[in-house]
């Protein structure tokens, strides 16, 4: 598998760090090869947040930012409202992002070939009280994607977040709906 | 004047229109049945969020409060709580 | 076979220093170094880690209260970047022309002003003249197996001068991936206890430790050091060899390369941007650029010889900077390696790349763009303006 490059869009808060170094640990835990490194403007609740997370079978060398993913995970959709979270998008990438909106309303680029929507918010909300989207979005990415085995992103979710984070994704699995192919 | 160019890093333009308001969660609501108007939560608020009034009682102004908790964790009643934002007032 | 943990370059860093069983531990928090201590703190309190563990105010005291630890003969450790790497000048300088050993982590971060936090290593290179050995880290892995060697390195008795273990701010502290981590009994075969005495604090053997030193003297210390800065390279790759046979991995000592022995056009490489680096090369080849890559794995003692081997018979370096050298119009790393070539630096197309300051990024594109250029110019035998890695 050649190395596949994902960008996250997040909000400080909304846990995409913590998503994306679980990912990593599925991964690594499968025998692939895994990194993420998070990018802030500040560091703080709200700010957006720019995750660069690659998984391949070889060693992945070069520690840089992604200018064009494969596939982007985002977290809160007021975000495609800023220019540099569809930029750069590969032609027929994917995009998964926590939304009800419809394909017009959230402006998906021409390029994006496959995209899902979840309720990330509400699914989260429902089992854990709070606006963490992050464990149930790795749910439709678990869905979407075949980057890792989706067992073991399941089971690595428990063991780091415990059973409820592991509904929320076990839900946005089946809940992940396709609203672009 | 291309000499004064990237000399020293300053800003002087749109210094004062942070929307700090726009980074809250959760925010403070004062719950005056409790509160006795001692005014520790205006010393402690970082941004000044918390002002007087003539009338010597103190109120959240909610436009630059960034929710951090602050006047929560300080007032000696517990007269402030933590809401949701876009919960119940 | 060690275990395979998903650590952060600074994880990465505590463990590394963990195994080592280090006897104090004394830092600040800084971003983007805290984490390194963080960690460690916790080991400390869930007993894992039998180390004592110092809370400081300041960098100062942090790098004056392992100072004085060492002074006792003890294994001490501690991390900074940055401004905190400023604010412990005093000492840090002290500290290296003591001789006395012990590893310091410098998650490298630009220097203010202009205000940032982000990656940079203005930091590590402002203070390359305090006496220190200095070593760049390009990957998680390389960052723990590298703390481990740099004990080894600095207790040599021919050595006795302490080790920076630096890796990149955020890209490489905050990256998260895969390390294959080295077991406890395998790190202990490795390294022996500490055993340093030459300048040991012991009530029943009392002696005078630095006193006022007349300039005659002071010089033969200095020279001394200076000596000893020239034993390093010898013992760097001698440990290198040690460290590849026990743990299967060998990083090639002083400077690493990459596709050099064809290779026509040179960059070289400090740090993380290795990684891209390499891409970039691979990238040339295939489209029949006879690129090749240095890596500078150490900066003090600078591997002299080394780089002057490998660039033998190219036609065309660069040298990629994360930092500026004031007073000369390129990178600090560039100078040294135009030092390093002397009168034969006429036979090459040369020039200074500079790049990912305030945690920019330096791309594969970037790169790449600089390999283009040298290939343009190969023939040139010209030093050409530097390159900014700036989009205006």
């Amino acid at each position: 598998m050649a190395m596949k490059e994902i960008r996250l869009h997040g909000r400080g808060g909304q846990g995409a760090v913590k998503a994306a170094q679980l990912v990593v640990r599925a991964a690594v835990n499968g025998g692939k090869q895994a990194q993420f490194i998070p990018f802030f403007g500040v560091e703080r609740k709200g700010s957006p947040v720019f995750g660069y997370l690659r998984v391949a079978d070889e060693p992945i060398r070069r520690k840089t930012q992604i200018y064009t993913p494969d596939m982007l995970l985002i977290l809160d959709d007021s975000l495609v409202m800023l220019p540099e979270t569809y930029a750069g998008l590969k032609e027929g990438g994917v995009i998964i992002i926590n939304s009800t909106k419809s394909a017009e309303e959230l402006n998906i680029p021409p390029q994006a070939g496959t995209v899902a929507e979840v309720d990330a918010t509400a699914i989260a909300e429902k089992h854990l009280g709070r606006n963490i989207p992050n464990t149930t979005i790795l749910g439709a990415f678990g869905k979407v994607s075949d980057l890792v085995d989706t067992e073991t992103l399941f089971s690595t979710i428990e063991e780091i977040f415990g059973k409820e984070n592991r509904n929320c994704a076990e839900e946005a699995y089946e809940a992940v709906t396709i609203i672009k192919k | 004047m291309a000499d004064r160019a990237y000399i020293t890093p300053i800003a002087d333009e749109d210094l004062y229109v942070l929307d700090t308001a726009s980074w809250r969660v959760y925010r403070p609501v004062m719950d005056k049945s409790k509160c006795v108007e001692c005014g520790m939560c205006m010393t402690y608020c970082p941004v000044r969020a918390i002002i007087g009034t003539d009338d010597k009682k103190y109120k959240i102004t909610y436009d630059y409060c960034k929710g951090c908790g602050i006047c929560a964790a300080e007032c000696p009643r517990k007269a402030i709580d933590m809401v949701l934002e876009g919960g119940a007032e | 076979m060690g275990v395979i943990k998903v650590l952060t370059g600074n994880y990465s860093a505590s463990e590394g220093a963990a195994l080592c069983r280090p006897d104090l531990i004394a830092a600040y928090p800084i971003t983007p170094q805290s984490s390194v201590v963080e960690y460690l703190a916790g080991k400390v309190h869930n007993g894992v880690l039998d180390s004592n563990l110092v809370q400081v105010e300041s960098e100062h005291s942090a790098m004056s209260v392992v100072e004085g630890a060492a002074y006792a003969g003890g294994r001490v450790f501690t991390a900074t970047s940055a401004q905190g790497l400023a604010l412990m000048y005093e000492p840090y300088f002290r500290m290296a022309t003591l001789r006395l050993p012990m590893v310091m982590a410098i998650a490298t971060r630009e220097m203010t002003s202009p205000e940032t936090i982000w990656s940079g290593q203005q930091d590590a290179m402002s203070v390359r003249d305090a006496g220190w050995i200095q070593m760049f880290c390009d990957d998680n892995q390389e960052i723990t197996d590298m703390v481990i060697q740099a004990y080894k390195i600095a207790e040599d008795e021919g050595v006795l001068i302490p080790v920076n273990v630096c890796y990149d701010g955020f890209y490489s502290s905050h990256l998260t991936t895969g390390v294959d981590l080295p077991l406890q009994e395998e790190v202990d075969a490795f390294l022996p206890p500490v055993h340093f005495n030459h300048a040991t604090l012991d009530p029943d053997h009392p002696i005078s430790l630095d006193p006022m030193t007349p300039g005659n003297l002071l010089m033969k210390y200095r020279r001394s050091h200076l000596e000893a800065m020239k034993r390093v390279p010898e013992v760097v790759d001698r440990i290198d060899k040690e460290f590849g046979d026990k743990f299967g991995r060998y990083y090639g000592g002083m400077i690493s390369e990459y596709r050099i022995e064809d290779a026509e056009i040179v960059i070289i490489t400090v740090g993380g941007m290795t990684g891209a680096g390499m891409d970039a090369v691979d990238a040339a080849r295939e489209n029949g650029i006879k690129a090749g890559l240095v890596k500078l794995r150490f900066t003090r003692p600078f591997p002299a010889a080394r780089v002057a081997k490998a660039l033998e018979g190219k036609k065309a370096f660069a040298v990629i900077d994360r930092s500026v050298c004031f007073g000369w119009s390129c990178g600090p790393m560039y100078m040294e390696t135009k030092a390093s070539l002397a009168d034969a630096a006429d036979q090459y197309c040369h020039f200074s790349a500079i790049g990912g300051l305030g945690g920019a990024d330096i791309s594969t594109d970037m790169i790449y763009s600089t390999i283009q250029k040298l290939e343009d110019n190969k023939e040139t035998k010209t030093e050409l303006e530097t390159q900014w890695y700036i989009t205006e």
